[in-house]
């Protein structure tokens, strides 16, 4: 899990993972899409690679790289906890502010108004 | 009623923003985000948490103190200090948790619209650092939401997998 966000957190190795979504591609084509050097294309696709985000298969001098699903859908259900989460405590401040509002029309409406308890 | 009004986004490469629609005037939104027995009620996080401490000295230079407890007796506590109030429109703070899993506070500003008796709420996050909010991702903690979030949901939608409601277009 921290793995797929480490690795996913460095822009250049979100481009390849956005550009592997439309399928595998091999290195030298991800080269003069992302306008970077072997090298460094490389050396993200081996951290890519180390996090489970991507596997390599080698068809005859070329290495062809796909995208695996498992690391971003476990991201999926920890991103939409996180979510769920401040979701949850602003639930609570909507019914909260029902009553707020509720308690200052009753102020209103009462003119002597009764300690709340 | 207001959940998809819901957004994390993630405006620079040192913040991360919350935004959310209530359906109240500004002033009973700044007062649940700033009165310690109305903050109690709300912010608790997942189901097993209390807000056993809940202090707030709201005044510029004053202090604030959170601490939650889960059933289970496990303990989380953060606390910063207040650097501007304008009272129902903004208040900006330090934020700082006690495990402190990254380096440096972060700066918390929280922002209130009122439009036709609702309120828009941003709360934005801002780190000190690239390496900071790069150590808060590595935390994986809650906070470690700053990844690309808006970007990552198209992703991942893409990717068909779950899918999450927003962002997600019916095929």
């Amino acid at each position: 899990m921290i793995e797929t966000l480490r690795a996913l957190a460095e822009p250049n190795r979100f481009q390849i993972v956005e550009l592997l979504l439309d399928g595998p591609r091999p290195v030298g084509d991800m080269v003069d899409r992302l306008h970077l050097r072997q090298p460094q294309v490389s050396k993200h696709l081996r951290v890519l690679s180390d996090a489970g985000l991507v596997d390599v298969r080698v068809d005859a001098q070329r290495r062809i790289y796909a995208l695996r699903p498992e690391p971003l859908q476990e991201l999926e259900v920890w991103l939409e906890r996180y979510r769920r989460l401040w979701e949850g405590n602003f639930q609570r401040l909507d019914a909260l502010l029902e009553e707020l509002k509720n308690d200052e029309r009753k102020t209103k409406v009462k003119k002597r108004v009764r300690t709340k308890r | 009623m207001n959940s998809g009004t819901f957004k994390v986004t993630t405006p620079s490469d040192l913040e991360i923003a919350m935004t959310r629609v209530f359906n109240a005037p500004r002033r009973l939104v700044f007062d649940a985000l700033t009165k310690p027995e109305l903050v109690k009620q709300w912010l608790l996080g997942p189901p097993g948490w209390t807000m056993p401490v809940c202090e707030i000295d709201l005044r510029v230079g004053g202090a604030y103190r959170y601490v939650w407890r889960k059933d289970t007796g496990k303990e989380m506590g953060m606390g910063g200090v207040f650097r501007e109030i304008v009272p129902h429109e903004r208040v900006v703070c330090t934020e700082l948790f006690d495990e402190a899993w990254y380096a440096g506070e972060a700066l918390v500003s929280n922002i209130l619209v009122e439009q036709g008796g609702k309120t828009t709420l941003t709360v934005t996050s801002r780190f000190q650092s690239r390496e900071t909010r790069d150590g808060v991702l590595k935390s994986g903690m809650e906070s470690g939401v700053a990844v690309s979030y808006d970007r990552l949901e198209q992703l991942l939608a893409s990717q068909g997998t779950v899918g999450m409601e927003k962002g997600a277009s019916p095929s």
